[in-house]
């Protein structure tokens, strides 16, 4: 008998998919950044480029060099490394050595990723723990701040950037402290509208807080952020500072200052909401930013450091897992009951 | 807020897949002609199979009881053509496995008339009556699950049913069988849902349309008289609006307590397809013999609503409609989200298959699987708000036993996690596989 039907698959049902996929939502995180990164190269010329340039480098190179021949590369297809440099870079100070940002890449990505079991398994945000070794190791390379470009143009390269590895930096003549570090140390308070719009002293992505936030309205529109996080992490930093300047205004930063200035909405928008890294559920959501929030002003206020975004994150991170084990949803028809 | 959540008549949750209903959504419903073969599964119900009361070499008439009911959570067969029965054995069904069935040839020169006189007088029917003619009418629940309706339609003593609800939302993409039963056969639809309220003492009858059906909702309203107690509400387009618990919720405001059935909030839910087999049944005389089935999907040539008797294998039903186009991967029995797929075109229409569907490359692809980044959209999905995410780590983990804390018994597998699911992780089958173990493994001490 002649055979003529097809040979049926016989995949089950739903055969139908939303179209978002997991590098899709990966891109979508570097769409994002896309504004506040040009702004990064505007405010600090080619350094900016040179060090997201060796921070990315750093973190393709562990993605590649440690993943398995048959999966090298998917893991960087799904730019989720490349995402990881991004990141990284962006928290860093303009007049890094190079040497280090890559270094710092590729630590975030070996020890914070790969050791984990890869993408989806870690328990730290890779980017920040990172960060967290380079200020370590390097503790004087990663707070010397340098202004922003002023006279010499795009193609001015902070003298930093170019030092050796391991041999002792050159010292840029000018530096400048952060505001966050002005007002810890001196009590001087930045205008609003230079921390809005960039013209700080800071990490590469963090002085302009607009940008920053026109990325997150995007990630939200495209539905790839937990809006809760960043909202919750704001809310809750606007109510600890606002209570503290009631308290002192003088000593206290205001609620506004507290928003915009260091790298608190790099850190709630793009870095606390790394979804592997923060609870799943909704309520989670909520506890892990207010945790955030809290934390950040308690390191600020009363740390030796004049900011406290990365480890606040990186010690909710830590608590995620048992975030999501006590804050399971509320099952349909079963009451109050979530056990 | 409240106020504005009831005027939207929602549920929470859910997911939004393109409905892609224009295929047939405006094609009158045909009759198929008869064939030759037919091939009747005994349970092709939820349940006890039947008994076959016929034996191979035995004339039959279209309409004539062919089986009886094995047990309660059972229901009767009858004859979808007059012929001769051929076997009474085994036969392939929907699931690969072979199954008892009675095999009946088509006498080509009969006239395929159903005998109207069998219609029953219902309001001279006791309850108990009432609910034992269902059963042997062999109707059940036409949406897919094909549940006995006798066994819904038995309220224990101390319920009350207060409202019967008529699901016509037909959330699942393609199909349109509830939808053209809606347009063309609006009265019947009434006046089985007036026999059901009546016998239930239901004091309304809800009707839930999904809004993308306008011309349904308006006709349906055309046909209630005024003083009738019968409104029609019409739903939020999403899916799964027409899962039973969640249209109560969308209608009524109320969530059904786990592990309890609509009943316990006073509540009796049938599809469209169903209530209209029972007016069939008692005032036209007809059992449950035949359904409207959509022929859709991008490899169908000329998609259709058709009449198919039941027992008529799928290669008939293809062929009236053209046959397959080239490029055909994978043939599903009701719908996308929750239809299963079928191994063989020989496989015959049973009762509860809405449609049947086919696809082609482009919906069958291998999609790459990524790991779990914990984005939490299933979640967002999940009517029942379970964490989906964590059932299909442990599930892959084969942590069976745990997935019971997270409810995983309350899952009815609608499939949204899966739609949602950008690292198109498998976890509605995930979810099964641990159902399926997790029951399975009970069996030994009962």
């Amino acid at each position: 008998m002649k055979k003529t039907d097809p040979d049926l698959l016989l995949f089950h049902a739903p055969l139908l998919r939303q179209g978002m996929t997991t590098p899709k939502a990966m891109r979508d995180v570097l769409y994002a950044l896309a504004p506040a990164t040009a702004a990064s190269m505007w405010f600090f010329g080619l350094s900016a480029a040179l060090i997201l340039g060796a921070c990315i480098a750093g973190a393709v190179m562990a993605e590649w060099l440690f993943a398995s021949q048959e999966a090298r590369g998917e893991s960087l297809r799904d730019a989720s490394g490349i995402l990881t440099g991004l990141l990284l870079g962006l928290t860093l100070p303009p007049g890094l050595p190079l040497w280090m940002a890559f270094l710092g890449g590729f630590v975030g990505i070996a020890l914070g990723k790969v050791i984990w079991g890869g993408l989806g398994h870690n328990l730290f945000n890779p980017a920040l723990l990172g960060r967290a070794f380079l200020l370590a190791t390097f503790p004087i390379a990663m707070t010397t701040w340098v202004p922003a470009v002023s006279d010499g143009g795009f193609f001015q390269v902070y003298a930093g950037n170019l030092a050796l590895p391991f041999m002792q930096a050159p010292v840029d003549g000018v530096t400048a402290a952060t505001p966050l570090g002005m007002m810890k140390f001196e009590q001087e308070v930045t205008p609003l509208t230079n921390l809005m719009f960039g013209k700080i002293s800071g990490s590469l992505g963090e002085t302009s807080g607009l940008l920053l936030l026109l990325g997150g309205v995007y990630l939200w529109l495209r539905r790839d952020l937990d809006w809760r996080i960043p909202a919750s992490i704001l809310l809750s930093v606007l109510i600890f500072s606002a209570i503290l300047s009631l308290v002192d205004a003088v000593r206290f930063p205001s609620p506004l200052f507290s928003v915009f200035s260091g790298g608190l909405l790099l850190g709630a928008i793009y870095m606390a909401t790394d979804p592997v890294t923060s609870p799943v559920t909704p309520r989670g959501a909520w506890i892990f930013g207010i945790g955030v929030g809290v934390l950040v002003m308690l390191i600020r206020v009363f740390g030796g450091l004049p900011e406290g975004v990365m480890y606040a994150i990186l010690l909710m991170n830590a608590a995620t897992p048992l975030i999501d084990r006590y804050t399971q949803p509320r099952v349909f028809g079963r009451g109050t009951d979530s056990k | 807020m409240k106020a504005l959540r009831f005027l939207r008549r929602n549920f929470e949750h859910g997911v939004h897949p393109a409905h892609h209903k224009q295929q047939t959504a405006d094609l009158p419903i045909q009759r198929v002609p008869f064939g030759k073969h037919y091939v009747m599964p005994l349970g092709q119900h939820i349940g006890v199979p039947a008994k076959a009361i016929v034996a191979a070499g035995e004339r039959v008439q279209r309409g004539q009881l062919i089986a009886k009911p094995g047990g309660f959570v059972s229901t009767g067969l009858h004859s979808p053509v007059t012929g001769t029965v051929r076997e009474v054995g085994d036969y392939r069904g929907v699931d690969g496995r072979f199954a008892p069935a009675i095999a009946i040839e088509a006498d080509p020169f009969a006239t395929q008339q159903v005998d109207a006189s069998a219609a029953v007088d219902w309001q001279s029917l006791t309850l108990e009556e009432f609910i034992e003619a269902v059963q042997i009418a062999g109707i059940v629940g036409m949406g897919g699950a094909a549940f006995p309706a006798h066994v819904k339609l038995s309220v224990p003593d101390g319920i009350r049913i207060r409202h019967l609800l008529i699901n016509g939302a037909e959330c699942e993409p393609y199909l349109t069988t509830d939808h053209r039963l809606m347009v063309e056969r609006p009265e019947a639809l009434l006046e089985g849902a007036e026999i059901v309220r009546q016998k239930l003492g239901a004091e309304e009858t809800v009707i839930g349309v999904e809004m993308n059906k306008p011309d349904a909702i308006e006709i349906i309203r055309n046909h209630i008289r005024p003083g009738d107690p019968v409104r029609v509400v019409p739903l939020k387009v999403k899916y799964p609006q027409g899962a039973e618990k969640m249209m109560i919720k969308s209608v009524f405001g109320k969530e059904v307590p786990a592990g309890l059935l609509p009943r316990d909030v006073e509540v009796n839910v049938n599809n469209v397809g169903t209530i209209v087999a029972i007016a069939d049944y008692f005032l036209r005389g007809m059992p449950l013999i035949e359904r409207v089935v959509t022929v859709a999907g991008p490899g169908v040539s000329y998609p259709a609503n058709l009449i198919v008797p039941l027992g008529t294998p799928v290669r008939d039903v293809v062929k009236f409609c053209g046959g397959l186009k080239p490029g055909s991967r994978e043939i599903i029995m009701g719908g996308p989200m929750m239809g299963r797929p079928i191994a063989s075109l020989d496989v015959p229409i049973l009762k509860g298959c809405s449609g049947v569907l086919v696809f082609t490359e482009e919906q069958t692809a291998r999609r790459k699987e990524y790991p779990c980044i914990s984005c939490g959209r299933c979640l967002e999905a999940c009517p029942y708000f379970l964490n989906p995410s964590r059932l299909a780590r442990l599930s892959k983990s084969r942590m069976f036993d745990e997935m019971r804390a997270y409810h995983v018994f309350d899952c009815v597998e609608c499939g949204c996690c899966t739609f949602a699911c950008p690292s198109n992780i498998p976890i509605v089958q995930l979810i099964r596989t641990a159902k399926d173990d997790l029951a399975r493994r009970k069996e030994p001490d009962a």
